[in-house]
């Protein structure tokens, strides 16, 4: 048996405001502080268009290459439902704003194609929250921009499902068309699957599964109910056209009571919206401004910056990662330095910490200028590990932590002899050890001056020193 | 998608029931056969339109012929909570309370 | 001087602006004739007399301070289907029983900002859903000039009170002629301007894409202040046509020599009783005197209109409506679960008319009929549009008969929905069209029961359609003819 496999994937848009109104596209809050009359659905109340979704609408369109339609309209889907605050949903029907389109998926051994059906504009609705006898309803989110991504049922299994969803997320956040935040619910999918003999035979009856909230979800549902659909065939049962709920703790799905979705939606046009008329002029402006994907950005940071494929690959998984590499690299001009930087202490420490890049404390030109005293060896290596750890903690200027915390590197030829000369007195034994062949005793006499340094020594010089005066 | 299906050429009679749970109206006894002879006879004038011949006519959605209305993503003040829940029937935690709501 | 009561707008702000009286003064008077007649008329449904009389003393406070505004000072009242923010707004329906508007509709805003005084709220048809206000949940309006006959409707209290003098002027809302209608049966002035000119924000809908909000008057010129006040783009509604605002009290004088003025024949042809018809022809003679030329003209789709009016009026009605739902605002009734709780909430919240329409709207958008009803609908209102088109290639206004008859008696058509539905038919065209209409007095029935002069103008040629109707008006003698009601009860007064 085969399965099939499509996605209708919801994503909250990064706008300042609500899609037909201007109160705040915020997380959280009180329940019900930001709300108007228009989100709330009171008498009288009209939506207008928020044009910036249109555009983050538009600008996925681009990316996922899909057919931008220049006239597109607005239209009501009818139905009932508490969270509804005018009992319809403003969405896009038969002229949504992108259509066609795909999305490269990476697999294990392999890289497949998904095709996109359709992109559309919509409102989301409130939030319900469950208390003993009744529900309780905050109209926050009610109203906010939602991007509808349709998909052709082109995932034979959970992994696929669970890779376009990955590979979903991260161009969205590179375009900073959403925040991505599963937390808080920016992305949700409705999952439609079906099974069949073989991939010659049609598609068989489609089963959806609503409002999965994670990725790890939509895998476990999935395998699930594919497994649940083939036992149902094998055992010669009909499956019937549904709709399912997941629950995810418990591991199983079961069946929604169908009245409340008898699905007569009764679309018709907006009336109290426009037509929209996008100009090629204006689509063409935005492509302009299209982030490089990452795949092609990979690519050039390694050409631009000669640092190893892998690295480039890290960094430009996510765009403000790679926006701040990118910057450092140009302005220190060390590219392989500063990528050294990135993979080792700065993702050591945002992962210790939790911090996003955007909010570090250390600015790229710090991090260009730490490269740069490292370069010319004014601090040694542990020095400006210290120093890195202080710009994370608190920023500055590298120059001034240096100073202050007395790093500078001891370059002087006389002052060093002077600190050889005083650890081979103290350290006799090593000496013979090192005489007698153990080379590992050098290191240890290099390391003794380090000490007495307080760290500032070049390490260079005090080696060459030292290996000078016991010989070899 | 498909839920706004191409219509049969000479519709059949209203079914008042179901078009009157879709818009969520329950009608007392009496009322449905009531409505169904008065709609009747109101679609019997509204079949009128099937004498005219609309192909390649544009639907009119709109009375203006204007397009392209758009607000900047710019917030506007909306109301205070307290404003919001002045007029709830039924308020618990600050939120509209109904009875529970099944999935 | 003639009592406060029966001054029109603009002669009360002379009045206001000479010193002879105070707002507070007017709004008092207002208040008297009111207490001394609504029992009879059923106009107002809601009259909050303290605030009326404070926002008046603010509107003198604002004037001994030297500040203006082109309403200052003059009392107004509202159809009970705009948002005042601060007053109720139930639409005539025990539905929103209980809802407190939290915000003001723009034009209700533009108004106050040029002063105005807003009191009290107007009876009306449920939703705006009648021909005659017998579809209010409250009372029904009697007519000032035949207290057993029916005002019109929508608007029928906003008619009404300006008849029989409890407000010089209002507001009112015309989907299918629910201004014109009223307007006619009253007496009195009313516009429904073009499509777009006035915002909708505020508004509570009935059709969107016919509603339009539009004031009731004693004169043309002050009908064409209160249109001037309210029009122009607002962007909190994408329908309302960018712009300013039409100058029509600096137009309307200009006189209608040269004028083409159509006829539609297909209105002429059988459809109104004849003493409506012979004050119309008379109309006709009266502005030909005035140098107009009268046209025959054709609007040959007008007898699908009101098909084609229901079906798309219903339709966006049944969506509209469909917020009514009691987990917000306005009047629960408690149910086992949120199906149940609508269901209840909204068969105990509608009247019977609201009723049929939502189902009749629900109906022709439902999965199967929609290209049989709605989308066919659609197209015949191109078609429709499509003959005003034509029709304004050769004449500059169209004249026409606002009502089929003068006011019918309670009870008589509503019985009958379909023959209350094509009583509106030479109003609804307008809507669907988009255009600008309004209806003056031009005499009375049986020397007793007016009868208006509808004026068509192109969409957005308002001054048009005034310069028609303020020549019409100040030719004839019919501006200042008041209800014996109002002569009656006058006497009582400030």
């Amino acid at each position: 048996m085969i399965a099939s496999i499509g996605l209708e994937v919801h994503v909250q848009l990064r706008t300042n405001t609500k899609m037909f109104c201007g109160c705040p596209n915020r997380y959280g809050g009180e329940p019900n502080t930001h709300v108007c009359p228009v989100c709330l659905g009171y008498p009288g109340a009209l939506p207008v268009i928020n044009a910036e979704a249109v555009r983050l609408t538009v600008m996925t369109g681009l990316l996922l290459g899909c057919r931008i339609n220049l006239k597109n309209k607005f239209d009501r889907k009818n139905y009932f439902y508490p969270d509804q605050a005018k009992n319809y949903q403003i969405s896009q029907y038969d002229q949504p704003l992108c259509e066609g389109g795909q999305l490269e998926i990476q697999l294990k051994d392999r890289t497949k194609i998904i095709r996109i059906t359709r992109i559309h504009l919509e409102e989301d609705v409130a939030k319900n929250t469950h208390f003993g006898d009744g529900s309780g309803i905050d109209f926050n989110r009610a109203g906010t921009p939602l991007m509808e991504i349709v998909t052709e049922p082109d995932m034979d299994n959970e992994d696929e499902a669970f890779a376009f969803l990955t590979a979903l997320k991260q161009i969205l956040a590179y375009a900073d068309i959403s925040d991505c935040n599963l937390e808080q619910g920016n992305i949700r999918c409705d999952i439609n699957t079906s099974v069949r003999p073989t991939r010659e035979s049609p598609l068989g009856t489609k089963v959806e599964i609503k409002n999965m909230n994670t990725f790890r979800g939509a895998h476990r549902a999935l395998a699930h109910e594919i497994q649940r659909q083939i036992r149902e065939v094998q055992r010669g049962r009909a499956i019937p056209q549904e709709t399912r709920r997941w629950d995810d703790d418990a591991g199983v799905s079961s069946s929604m009571r169908t009245k409340e979705y008898a699905h007569d939606y009764r679309y018709f046009p907006e009336p109290d919206l426009l037509p929209v008329e996008l100009t090629q002029t204006q689509v063409d402006t935005w492509a302009a401004l299209l982030p490089e994907r990452p795949p092609e950005r990979r690519e050039r940071m390694v050409r631009d910056y000669g640092i190893p494929d892998y690295d480039a690959g890290v960094l430009a998984a996510d765009r403000a990662i790679a926006d701040y590499f990118e910057k450092a690299a140009r302005l220190s001009g060390k590219g392989k330095a500063v990528s050294n930087w990135m993979m080792s202490e700065m993702m050591r420490l945002l992962t210790a910490t939790g911090q996003e890049i955007g909010a570090v404390k250390i600015t790229p030109e710090a991090l260009a200028a730490l490269v740069a005293l490292v370069e010319a060896k004014t601090i040694n290596q542990p020095a400006a590990k210290e120093v890195f750890a202080v710009l994370f903690e608190q920023g500055g200027d590298p120059q001034q932590i240096v100073q202050d915390r007395g790093l500078v590197q001891v370059s002087d030829t006389g002052a060093i002899q002077g600190l050889v000369d005083q650890v081979l007195r103290e350290n006799e034994r090593s000496v013979q050890d090192y005489r007698s062949g153990k080379e590992a005793a050098l290191q240890f006499l290099v390391g003794q001056v380090m000490r007495i340094s307080k760290g500032k020594a070049n390490p260079q010089l005090a080696r060459e020193l030292l290996l000078k005066a016991i010989g070899s | 998608m498909d839920v706004n299906a191409n219509a049969p050429a000479s519709p059949e009679k209203i079914d008042v029931a179901y078009v009157a749970h879709l818009a969520r109206i329950s009608l007392a006894p009496g009322e449905q056969e009531l409505f169904q002879q008065q709609l009747e006879h109101i679609l019997d004038h509204v079949n009128k339109l099937n004498e005219l011949d609309v192909s390649g006519i544009e639907p009119m959605a709109h009375a203006i012929p204007v397009k392209n209305c758009f607000r900047e993503d710019v917030e506007r003040p909306g109301l205070a909570h307290e404003a919001a829940m002045r007029n709830a029937p039924e308020e618990r935690h600050g939120q509209f309370f109904v009875p529970r709501i099944l999935e | 001087m003639a009592e406060l009561t029966q001054l029109t707008l603009h002669e009360t702000l002379d009045a206001l602006a000479r010193g002879t009286c105070s707002s507070e003064d007017v709004t008092r008077a207002y208040l008297d004739r009111i207490a001394a007649v609504d029992d009879r008329i059923g106009a107002f449904l809601h009259l909050d007399r303290d605030q009326a009389l404070a926002d008046a003393r603010a509107a003198d406070a604002r004037r001994k301070a030297g500040q203006g505004g082109r309403l200052l000072g003059v009392p107004l009242a509202m159809k009970d289907v705009l948002n005042v923010k601060g007053h109720p707004c139930t639409c005539g329906s025990q539905i929103l029983k209980g809802y407190v508007a939290p915000y003001d509709a723009t034009a209700v805003a533009r108004l106050r900002a040029e002063g105005a005084v807003i009191m009290g709220r107007l009876n009306m048809d449920e939703f705006a859903m009648g021909s005659s206000n017998e579809n209010s949940s409250y009372h029904p309006v009697r007519n000032p000039y035949d207290l057993g006959r029916v005002p019109g409707g929508s608007s029928g209290g906003s008619a009404a009170a300006v008849a029989a003098d409890e407000i010089t002027a209002s507001l009112g809302s015309d989907t299918g002629g629910s201004i014109r209608q009223p307007a006619s049966f009253c007496g009195v002035v009313g516009v429904k301007p073009s499509y777009g000119r006035v915002s909708r924000y505020g508004l509570t809908a009935f059709a969107s894409s016919l509603d339009q909000i539009g004031p009731f008057t004693k004169e043309v010129a002050d009908a064409a202040l209160l249109t001037e006040v309210m029009s122009g783009g607002d962007p909190l509604d994408s329908t309302s046509v960018p712009g300013p605002a039409p100058e029509l009290l600096a137009t309307m004088k200009q006189g209608i020599r040269g004028f083409r003025i159509g006829l539609p024949k297909e209105y002429f042809q059988g459809g109104m009783d004849a003493a409506t018809e012979a004050l119309v022809r008379a109309a006709v003679k009266q502005l030909e005197a005035l140098g107009a030329e009268p046209v025959e003209i054709s609007l040959p789709h007008t007898e699908y209109a009101i098909a084609t009016y229901y079906i798309i009026a219903t339709a966006e009605a049944s969506a509209n409506l469909a917020r009514f739902d009691g987990v917000r605002y306005g009047n629960r009734i408690a149910g086992v679960d949120p199906i149940d709780m609508y269901e209840k909430t909204r068969s105990a919240g509608f009247g019977n008319e609201v009723k049929r329409r939502i189902i009749l709207g629900t109906y022709v958008l439902s999965s199967g009929y929609y290209d049989a009803y709605y989308k066919k609908a659609q197209k015949v209102r191109a078609l429709i549009r499509r003959d005003f088109d034509e029709a304004f290639k050769t004449c500059q206004a169209i004249v026409t008969p606002a009502t089929p008859s003068a006011a019918f008696g309670f009870g008589e058509k509503t019985g009958d929905p379909l023959q209350m539905y094509l009583s509106d038919i030479f109003t609804v065209t307008t809507n669907l069209a988009g255009i600008c209409g309004m209806s003056v007095p031009c005499g009375f029935a049986g020397g007793t029961l007016p009868v208006g002069l509808q004026i068509l103008g192109p969409a957005f040629r308002e001054d048009n359609m005034f310069r028609v109707a303020h020549a019409y008006e100040q030719a004839t003698a019919w501006r200042g003819k008041r209800p014996p009601l109002a002569v009656d009860a006058g006497r009582t007064g400030a």
